[in-house]
């Protein structure tokens, strides 16, 4: 892919909508979205508010679209890490290669009542272990080799035993033997994807997140936070580059080509309760996006829709096309796989003997 | 309950098992494709929905079985998480039920309701759940909890699992409102709002597949379908009049419970054709190594300077039930131990002839014309209400039944001609559970 200023741009858009059970309608938007060469779908996902498991609605989803990624929220604080994993590594089987996981946790006593395993607890004890499940997912996937599947009539053995491997992973608040059941997926490891807006949240982005999600009202703030996560994975021993940082806004675009409300020209996104929102026409969010990716401070935008059928049409339709027409996106899916469009190479494994190491 | 007039004719049930990580599926043979493509998962299913079978089934192992302190080799290891699988089947079939295996130690009651309800909604209402228990230490090491569970609570829990499922099924009214829920007992003690709202089949479909007498009670208490292994007409008549007669103490009536055995067919053109494909199959799936394995599963103890095609040792079984881990254990080892060298004395035969012999499940082997007129008597004559087909090749190993075999049991009258209902309970003819409005 080509643009101006010689790095890609990556667009993402959350297709959540309410009271929607029915798979017809998310096929609907991520079909849409596809259209619009965008690099992923999110679906968020509560224990605390009604709706659909997201994974299994993508799950659904993945076999009638063909490039778009697909992002569910999956939280780990009541989960059982071994099923996580093994759930995110089978989305990106039936995807074949797309699959992401947007970490989440479970804050509320609430939402412990309805497990009656553990207390609520605080977000930063919280972010620390969903931090381990991040590792211990990436373990897990590791812990089949690529080639460990040999089906060796001679000596009747279906799978080279030496390339299977126990993770022996002891976290604070659990631990897993392994291996996987699940041979390792396509994309060798799904995307992580973490909202980096808090405290320990961007530290466990920082560490284990190939995407981070940041809140920011103006491109000054977006590239401070870039800056921070980038220097902070670095520390982490992680080439700052293959981190991915985008800047979450909610879009209304129901106001029609331009930004209407006084205050608001230009398309400046303006701080609420839910996070930045962004207020206007399609083609200033085209403005505000190159604008943004111009100043090289946001590798990209994920972006929720208020009105999610009729401001994801206006996005693919109006946004997109124009930053298409500018030649700032991609007007084809060159890879087939979640990292491809987003630029980031398949992991090597952590378990596989690279030879004549130095 | 609804009293339903019993037909004069019943109606075969069919389901199709996924070929995996068992002693069946035979890897080995040139035919046999991708075990994780989702593709071959696509093939079979559809094949299974062209020959209008009730349900598509995915067996679920938590940990890699392991002998010897070392993962097994030698079957088929790794599949996909299947509730993930099958909201992806939901995508690309339109009527066949989708049932998964999942484990009621290892999860959580308003998770794992709360999956099972999704699936339900996605595929329109076509969502089953094959429960099983586990209560290894072995397996617990992948989870939270570990394996801290007496083998004696796993049923209670199952029970009582089931049971919480259902009450989060039904919290939703039927017209859209959530209420909340609130259960405490011996296993749970849990609170709160449901937030899937009533499926299309009010309840998934709940299949068990345990045999003892408190697998047999769990089942005629709580259970949809019953999964067993009473594969031959006589085994099949005595469990299935046990498990029926069971039901009338929970105020259920016979049809509300089907009985399929897990079984696999062999077709030839002729009767001979068929045996001889029947025992090539059976030396696919005992390979030379998989004979020394089964017998040191027995024995308890390292046999590998054994040849597999001369004697059993001459030694009894010192059973030691740390060497197998992970795999399911039938029976008394000194009594199969010497069955087995009994079987080898009587008829000439070695290790590996033996295994093939002893261990195979019960087979419909024969010309499509003579299956399909077994099926139906087992059917008929009380011995089960459908069958699980257990085919040994994927993805292809159902073409062949549904071609030649679901076409004769047709004009038998037997089995449907389409689809009546959209919903697995319809193919089964389950009546949909009254909920509490």
């Amino acid at each position: 892919m080509t643009s101006s200023h010689g790095r890609g741009l990556h667009l993402a858009a959350a297709v959540d909508q309410r009271s929607a059970y029915d798979a017809g309608s998310y096929v609907e938007l991520a079909r849409l979205a596809e259209s619009g060469g965008l690099d992923f779908v999110t679906l968020d996902d509560t224990f605390a508010r009604p709706g659909p498991d997201a994974l299994a609605v993508l799950s659904r989803v993945a076999p009638v679209t063909n490039r778009i990624g697909l992002v569910p929220t999956v939280t780990v604080t009541h989960t059982e890490p071994f099923h996580v994993q093994a759930a995110v590594a089978t989305l990106d089987w039936v995807s074949r290669g797309r699959a992401g996981w947007r970490i989440d946790v479970s804050t509320t006593e609430g939402e412990a009542r309805l497990f009656g395993r553990r207390h609520a607890a605080p977000a930063d004890a919280l972010w620390q272990e969903a931090g381990e499940v991040a590792e211990v997912a990436a373990e897990l996937w590791d812990s089949w080799e690529d080639d460990a599947e040999i089906r060796d009539a001679a000596t009747g053995r279906f799978v080279d035993r030496d390339k299977l491997h126990h993770v022996d992973f002891q976290g604070s608040e659990f631990s897993v033997k392994g291996p996987s059941i699940v041979p390792r997926p396509p994309q060798g490891h799904p995307v992580r994807v973490v909202d980096a807006t808090e405290g320990q949240a961007r530290r466990t982005a920082a560490r284990y997140a190939d995407v981070a999600l940041v809140r920011a009202a103006s491109s000054a703030q977006a590239g401070a936070v870039r800056a921070e996560l980038r220097a902070s994975a670095e520390k982490f021993g992680r080439d700052p580059d293959t981190l991915r940082v985008l800047v979450s806004l909610v879009v209304d675009l129901g106001d029609g080509e331009h930004a209407a409300e006084p205050g608001h020209g230009g398309g400046g996104p303006r701080q609420t309760a839910h996070g930045p929102l962004y207020r206007g026409g399609p083609v200033d969010l085209a403005e505000l996006i190159a604008a943004w990716h111009g100043d090289r401070t946001v590798d990209g935008f994920h972006l929720t829709p208020v009105e999610p059928r009729r401001d994801l049409e206006r996005l693919v339709n109006g946004t997109v096309a124009l930053l298409q027409h500018r030649g700032l996106f991609r007007t084809f899916y060159p890879g087939s796989t979640l990292r491809e469009h987003l630029g980031l190479a398949r992991p090597a494994n952590r378990y596989a003997v690279t030879g004549g190491a130095p | 309950m609804t009293v339903r007039p019993r037909t004069s004719r019943k109606e075969i049930h069919l389901a199709a098992h996924f070929p995996g990580v068992n002693s069946t599926t035979v890897w080995a043979d040139p035919r046999s494709r991708s075990q994780i493509a989702f593709s071959s998962f696509e093939h079979l299913a559809r094949t299974a929905e062209r020959g209008l079978f009730d349900f598509f089934f995915l067996a679920e192992g938590l940990r890699l079985r392991e002998h010897k302190g070392r993962i097994h080799d030698l079957d088929v290891v790794g599949r996909p998480e299947s509730l993930t699988l099958l909201n992806a089947l939901a995508a690309v079939t339109e009527r066949i039920g989708l049932a998964a295996t999942v484990n009621a130690t290892f999860n959580e009651p308003y998770e794992l309701a709360r999956r099972l309800a999704t699936l339900d909604h996605l595929s329109g209402g076509r969502a089953a759940w094959n429960v099983v228990t586990s209560s290894d230490a072995f397996t617990g090491e992948n989870f939270r909890r570990g394996g801290y569970l007496d083998r004696a609570d796993r049923y209670t829990r199952a029970a009582e699992f089931v049971a919480v499922a259902r009450e989060l099924w039904d919290s939703w009214t039927p017209d859209g409102l959530s209420r909340p829920f609130a259960h405490r007992d011996q296993h749970f003690d849990i609170a709160g709002e449901f937030t899937v709202p009533r499926s299309p089949q009010g309840h998934p479909v709940v299949i068990q597949a345990g045999d003892s007498g408190e697998g047999r009670e769990f089942a005629a208490r709580a259970a949809d379908v019953i999964f067993t292994r009473h594969g031959t007409l006589e085994d099949g008549r005595a469990f299935y009049a046990d498990v029926k007669a069971r039901l009338a103490k929970y105020g259920r009536s016979a049809d509300d419970l089907k009985i399929m055995p897990g079984v696999t067919v062999v077709l030839g053109d002729t009767a001979a054709e068929a045996q001889e494909r029947a025992a090539e199959i059976r030396r696919q799936q005992v390979s030379p190594q998989n004979a020394i394995l089964a017998v040191e599963q027995i024995w308890g103890t390292d046999l590998s300077s054994y040849d597999p095609d001369g004697p059993f040792p001459d030694f009894d079984p010192e059973p030691d039930p740390s060497l197998t881990q992970g795999r399911t254990r039938r029976g008394d080892s000194v009594a199969t131990a010497e069955k087995w060298r009994a079987l080898s004395r009587q008829k000439g035969l070695s290790i590996r002839q033996t295994v093939i012999e002893a261990s195979g499940r019960q087979s419909f082997i024969g010309t499509p014309e003579a299956v399909a007129a077994e099926l139906e008597t087992f059917v008929r004559q009380d011995a089960a209400d459908g069958f699980v087909l257990v085919p040994h090749l994927t993805p292809g190993g159902l073409d062949e039944f549904v071609d030649r075999v679901v076409p004769l049991l047709q004009e038998r009258g037997a089995f449907r001609t389409e689809y009546r209902g959209a919903t697995l309970r319809s193919h089964l003819g389950l009546t949909e559970p009254g909920g509490k409005g």
